[in-house]
């Protein structure tokens, strides 16, 4: 068959249906682009200036240069800052788009309508925005070049873990809000109680060990803790054993298959009705 | 008689234990209009879903260009445009862009998917809106830029859900203006209403539908001659008092409807029947005799009316 026959076409659209949903997400984010730049780089030098100088500078002082983990605190706390980069693109990408595309502004019908599948759906959704992650990290790290808070060339890869564990902690997120058919403050509360919460005592800006051990789980369970110890490995060498590295990869990666394959199933249940 | 584009052979949608859609039947010729007419609630919208494979049947046949649903999804969605009953329509995104948007859902290539994008405006009468918000259109514009969208792919059959429902007179006639070109270029129109007067204005053909049920088939002309008297003398008596007129009347006509606002009397000769009233010694404060419509076919087959 030649290329314009609809069968053609409906294999086309089998195969890249996916980028099409993606092509999608780029153009409406086209439409705050200018809220995605700003906070890109807004957000860093913020971050990096508040905390990686102005309370570096006070931590550095009373616990010597090499206060936390052998390093300063601006080293040690900036891997952090990166991961939760990712998990704020995350957060604001598999909520409220995903509320609108099933329900608010039900456009994923209008998709699903033409020859795309739910599942093409939910992965042209993470296609955008794990580009929109990449970006957004990949400019965090210049910055954290600039400032000096990396230690090593390895720290480069700093970006993917960072990617791993927004995607991994999105997935879930956006298979969640698959489910919702009102949001009567479900997100918000979800902000509050397990997005804050997770930012705060994932070992971000301060060592975990340093909560009662009663209170440590929360750092297991919480990606962004796995990634940001690996990520502490990679940009300054922090000692761990293998195993836990490991871990650490495991642990982000099996919860961005368990969300996506989560998301696909609601996604289906809930087009087909 | 051409193959057909869609049938329907004993198709049921369940959800839990309420059968949607209760053993339908129907066959779609290419380049008709086949119109689904019945009450909210009936079943029209389920049975369009799942003609436009987007809804897995619970049981019996369906082929929809030659295809089964279940298995040929994209290959069948690729063909088809649709016009769901609720605009689904991206408020994010610009008039023209919407058309772009969904042009590459198709997999069509951008430039063949730009001019399209412009004749559709025309066509929509929306040229001067292309770079509007979706928000600031008007209902009918909306509509209008809906159909466009279902067409961006050059469909040989447009699935229509209640297209007018909500518009006003002048919205609606613009819109059926566009559906009869569409028909004169040989697309194949399905769409569903619960107006008598869309469905014999632009159904060559259609099914009454009810409960899930088919309750008759015919074309609008064939189902009144088959279910209605020529004529109908509407009648009335004030509220409270049409029940009893109902009673008063029996004899009159082929058949007498009693209505809570009004009462029916259906007769090849109307004006014949109005002239005879007095003598009953009733006096109807309004009367009016006019041609059967499929309204009356509705009231005839189910003892109800079409729009609550
Ligand atoms: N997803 C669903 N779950 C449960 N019941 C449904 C669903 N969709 C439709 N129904 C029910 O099926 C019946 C037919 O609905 P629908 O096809 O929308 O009718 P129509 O379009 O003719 O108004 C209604 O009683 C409706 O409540
Ligand atoms: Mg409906």
């Amino acid at each position: 068959m030649s290329a314009g026959t609809p069968t053609a076409r409906a294999s086309r659209v089998r195969r890249f249906g996916s980028w099409y949903v993606a092509e999608h997400r780029f153009r409406v984010m086209r439409s705050y682009a200018q809220t995605i730049t700003v906070t890109g780089i807004g957000n860093p030098l913020i971050y990096l200036y508040a905390l990686g100088v102005g309370l570096a500078t006070l931590v550095d002082q009373n616990l010597g240069p090499d206060a936390v983990n052998g390093v300063g605190y601006l080293q040690f706390v900036a891997p952090a800052l990166l991961g939760m980069a990712a998990i704020t693109v995350a957060s604001e990408e598999f909520t409220y788009p995903i509320m609108l595309g099933f329900k608010w502004n039900p456009t994923f019908y209008g998709m699903n309508a033409a020859p795309i599948s739910p599942a093409q759906i939910i992965n042209g959704v993470v296609i955008s925005v794990a580009a929109r992650m990449f970006a957004t990290c990949g400019l965090y790290y210049v910055f954290m070049l600039l400032f000096g808070a990396v230690v090593r060339p390895a720290g480069v890869l700093m970006i993917p873990v960072a990617l791993l564990v927004g995607l991994g902690f999105g997935a879930l997120l956006m298979a969640y809000t698959a489910t919702l058919t009102e949001d009567t403050g479900q997100l918000a509360m979800l902000m509050r109680f397990v997005i804050l919460p997770m930012t705060l005592f994932s070992g971000t800006f301060f060592p975990l060990s340093q909560l009662p051990i009663f209170l440590q789980w929360i750092g297991w369970l919480s990606p962004l803790w796995h990634g940001v110890e690996l990520s502490r490995v990679l940009s300054y060498g922090a000692v761990e054993p293998l195993w836990l590295s490991v871990v650490h990869v495991a642990y982000p990666a099996c919860l961005l298959a368990v969300g996506w394959w989560l998301a696909v199933r609601f996604a289906k249940r809930r087009l087909n009705k | 008689m051409p193959e057909p584009v869609i049938t329907a052979v004993n198709l049921v949608k369940k959800y839990k234990d309420f059968a949607a859609v209760d053993n339908v039947s129907f066959e779609i010729a290419p380049g008709e209009s086949f119109g689904f007419l019945g009450p909210n609630g009936a079943g029209k919208s389920t049975v369009m879903r799942m003609v436009g494979a987007v809804s897995t049947r619970t049981s019996g046949a369906l082929s929809v260009l030659g295809l089964d649903p279940d298995e040929y999804g994209p290959e069948i969605r690729s063909r088809l445009g649709v016009v769901p009953q609720a605009d689904n329509l991206d408020t994010e995104l610009r008039v023209r862009e919407n058309l772009l948007v969904y042009g590459r859902y198709f997999g069509l290539p951008r430039r063949q998917i730009a001019s399209r994008a412009d004749e559709l405006l025309e066509f929509a009468q929306l040229t001067e809106r292309a770079k509007a918000k979706v928000d600031d259109l008007s209902g009918g514009m909306k509509r209008r830029l809906t159909i466009a969208r279902a067409l961006i792919n050059e469909p040989r059959i447009l699935l229509l859900d209640e297209p007018t429902t909500g518009l006003d007179p002048q919205a609606r006639h613009i819109l059926w203006d566009r559906l009869f070109r569409l028909k004169e270029q040989g697309t194949t129109l399905v769409l569903t209403t619960h107006y008598m007067d869309e469905a014999e204005q632009l159904c060559d053909r259609l099914v009454v539908v009810d409960k899930g049920r088919i309750m008759a088939e015919g074309t609008p002309a064939s189902l009144i001659a088959s279910y209605s008297s020529r004529e109908v003398l509407e009648m009335r008596f004030g509220s409270g008092h049409n029940a009893d007129a109902g009673e008063r009347l029996v004899g009159f006509g082929d058949r007498i409807e009693v209505l809570p606002d009004r009462v029916l009397v259906y007769s090849s000769d109307g004006e014949a029947e109005l002239s005879r009233i007095p003598s009953t010694g009733l006096t109807p404060i309004t009367s009016l005799v006019r041609r059967s419509s499929l309204e009356d076919v509705f009231l005839r087959l189910t003892g109800r009316s079409l729009v609550e």
